[in-house]
């Protein structure tokens, strides 16, 4: 009998992959609290509680730009209302976080001060489940899972794609950020969410929970990049990837987009809203400004100089843009949007795969000049 | 309700009760039918396996299908012939669910009413289609392309726990070679050449084992080699399954073709044997040229 010609199923990861996979938990969950918590002030080896809270933010970043090379750079839809579906997990973790402030408020009333400010004298309806902490988590994912079911649902069924998907999500996240301006939808108009003072009844400003926080974030993150990992390298994936090269083919080989499409634009904007709700806790605030054009459009940049397509490349984005931010913004601060600009054309110019696919593209050109065997990739 | 109209009653139903019985043990049809059919099987007792009558698309007033009658046998290889713009890939259009015909009547089998089914239902009913283009998914390797084609369940869970079976495995081999490329198999689909693209899809064609294959222009861009070798396919599969193929190389139509129906102005202008139809007047007025 004549060997097979078919490749055999990879497994998800390699041993060293395994083993770079665990060195990254061990690296969240057990370092940088050592780091932080017990090495001393001062000692070199200390990481900062600045650093802390800078790189959980920049985590929660990292699941959006994760969240978006799903739906962007393996199924081909640009979205550039992903901003709105952060926000919403956000909103509902920070209307728990507003009940739980309690009597401790400017006001000293049992309503949230922006009510009491308001004049009103009872909470509105939707802020019925906010004193329930596993209701909070229950709306952290509907209510981001709900919007983007409904509004794929009619936008992928009229078969609506490209530019014109773009820009309705745009319009909708921009909808979405006027609405909540107002005083009169109950979310504290233009201020927003903030003053937060504790959450499951232990006060949030500890540096214990700070770095829990961190820690989670981290953790969601790597279990997120793991999910991720598995559906996109199930056939599930592979169709997702044939959408976006060639979806009348996919149609004529049997498949209907509309499933496909829709569930794995809701998956993205749930994990979008699960890194809002782990979002707000950290920076103590969320107000609509979360919900404008540039912020969702900066979630499709971190993705975009990453690497799409490949799924390290956009947490490596979002890593590489915000730190680059947040260092440029203090040393720099006007020269921080050209930047970003300039990268952006850069990026799409020189490194159509982002930073890992220019990275992959070396190695294998070294690879082949030192005549090995293509190695496998992360 | 009186006492003997209650007995009635119960009679009628004891009869009707024991008539379904019956019914049920000749399998749901009369005597005088031979077989049992489910809703969406193939029905091929009137030797048709498509059927178009009458069917007429406009578009913005340009009527690219015109009164289209067209049927086709069960194993047939059918080539259709005709001029640009004569309606041939609109014709694939409206078998395979992509553009709705504004009258007229589309059957597969003589029981299935293509008009009332989309793109992938009428794919997984048995019609396969390949495209003038060459049309692959280029960032996947051929095994990829393959495995995505192959006829099972087609659902988002089915596929995110998809494995191939042993059976699914010696099929994605035998197309493999089938489709001579076996040395190609872990290669990007996008780094073929188009001759090796254009047989890559008829591969994914065959996986999804279709009872109709619809090949627009199956040979465009192909070596001689690769041609004849592409002629041998299609009369191999001829039989088994229903092959209707549109082409312009003449010399391809005279290897593989039985009948060959010649399409102008979005109506059949004249069919039979290629020489037949390449002796009537008005196929060498409208379309070989004098």
């Amino acid at each position: 009998m004549k060997p097979s010609v078919l490749p055999t199923p990879a497994p998800l990861f390699s041993r060293s992959g395994w083993g770079i996979y665990f060195a990254c938990v061990a690296v969240v969950a057990a370092l940088a609290p050592v780091l932080n918590l017990l090495v001393p002030a001062g000692h070199p080896l200390h990481l900062s509680d600045f650093a802390v809270s800078l790189l959980g933010k920049i985590m929660c970043y990292a699941i959006c730009a994760l969240a978006m090379d799903l739906i962007w750079g393996y199924t081909g839809i640009l979205s550039l209302g992903h901003g709105l579906f952060f926000a919403l997990g956000g909103y509902a973790m920070g209307m728990y976080l507003m009940r739980q402030i309690g009597r401790d408020g400017n006001y000293k009333s049992d309503l949230p001060d922006f009510m009491v400010f308001l004049d009103w004298k009872e909470l509105p309806w939707h802020w019925a489940l906010s004193d329930s902490f596993a209701a909070t988590l229950a709306l952290v994912v509907l209510a981001p899972g709900v919007l983007a079911l409904v509004f794929g649902f009619f936008a992928f069924r009229s078969r609506i794609k490209g530019v014109y998907f773009s820009i309705i999500t745009q319009a909708m996240t921009f909808a979405f950020m006027l609405l909540f301006f107002r005083n009169e939808t109950g979310f504290g108009g233009n201020n927003g969410f903030t003053d937060f003072k504790r959450i499951l009844g232990m006060p949030l400003a500890t540096p214990q929970m700070r770095m829990f926080l961190f820690v989670l974030t981290g953790l969601t993150l790597l279990a997120f990049y793991l999910l991720a990992r598995w559906l996109m390298r199930s056939k599930y994936g592979r169709v997702l990837q044939a959408v976006r090269d060639a979806e009348s083919r996919l149609m004529f080989c049997g498949y209907s987009p509309l499933p496909y499409k829709l569930s794995i634009w809701v998956l993205s904007a749930v994990m979008c809203g699960v890194a809002g709700a782990l979002y707000v806790p950290q920076v103590g605030i969320i107000n609509p400004s979360e919900m404008s054009a540039a912020n969702s459009i900066e979630i499709a940049i971190w993705a975009a100089v990453g690497g799409r397509g490949t799924l390290v490349g956009p947490i490596v984005g979002a890593f590489l843009v915000n730190g680059a931010k947040s260092w440029l913004t203090v040393t720099a601060p006007e020269i921080w949007l050209y930047f970003l600009g300039g990268l952006f054309i850069i990026v799409t110019l020189y490194l159509p795969h982002g930073v890992v696919g220019w990275l992959r593209q070396l190695r294998s050109r070294w690879g082949s000049v030192a005549s090995n065997t293509k190695g496998g990739d992360a | 309700m009186t006492p003997d109209l209650m007995a009635q009653g119960a009679e009628r139903y004891q009869k009707a009760l024991a008539k379904s019985a019956r019914v049920s043990d000749s399998g749901g049809r009369a005597a005088s039918y031979a077989r049992l059919h489910q809703a969406g099987d193939l029905d091929l007792a009137h030797g048709r396996i498509l059927y178009l009558e009458d069917v007429h698309v406009s578009f913005d007033g340009f009527k690219a299908i015109n009164g289209l009658s067209l049927d086709i046998a069960p194993g047939e290889l059918r080539c259709i012939i005709g001029p640009n713009g004569a309606g041939k890939t609109t014709m694939m259009d409206i078998i395979t669910g992509k553009t709705r015909p504004d009258a007229g009547r589309v059957f597969f089998g003589s029981t299935i009413n293509l008009l009332r089914h989309n793109e992938p239902e009428i794919a997984q009913l048995g019609i396969g289609r390949k495209f003038q283009k060459p049309t692959v998914f280029e960032h996947l390797t051929v095994y990829e392309n393959l495995e995505l084609a192959l006829k099972t369940h087609k659902g988002v869970a089915a596929s995110m726990l998809f494995r191939p079976d042993g059976g699914q495995r010696d099929r994605l081999e035998e197309v493999l070679h089938t489709i001579h490329l076996p040395s190609a198999v872990l290669r990007q689909a996008g780094n073929l050449s188009h001759g090796q693209k254009q047989w890559l899809e008829i591969g994914m064609l065959l996986m999804q084992e279709p009872k109709l294959l619809l090949l627009d222009e199956p040979v465009a861009g192909m070596t001689d080699h690769e041609t004849e070798r592409t002629a041998e396919l299609f009369l191999s599969l001829k039989g088994k399954h229903s092959l209707m193929v549109v082409e312009h190389d003449m010399s391809f139509i005279r290897r593989i073709s039985d009948i060959v129906t010649v399409l102008c102005d979005g109506a059949v202008l004249a069919q039979g044997s290629l020489d037949q139809v390449q002796a009537d007047e008005r196929v060498i007025e409208v379309y070989l040229g004098r």
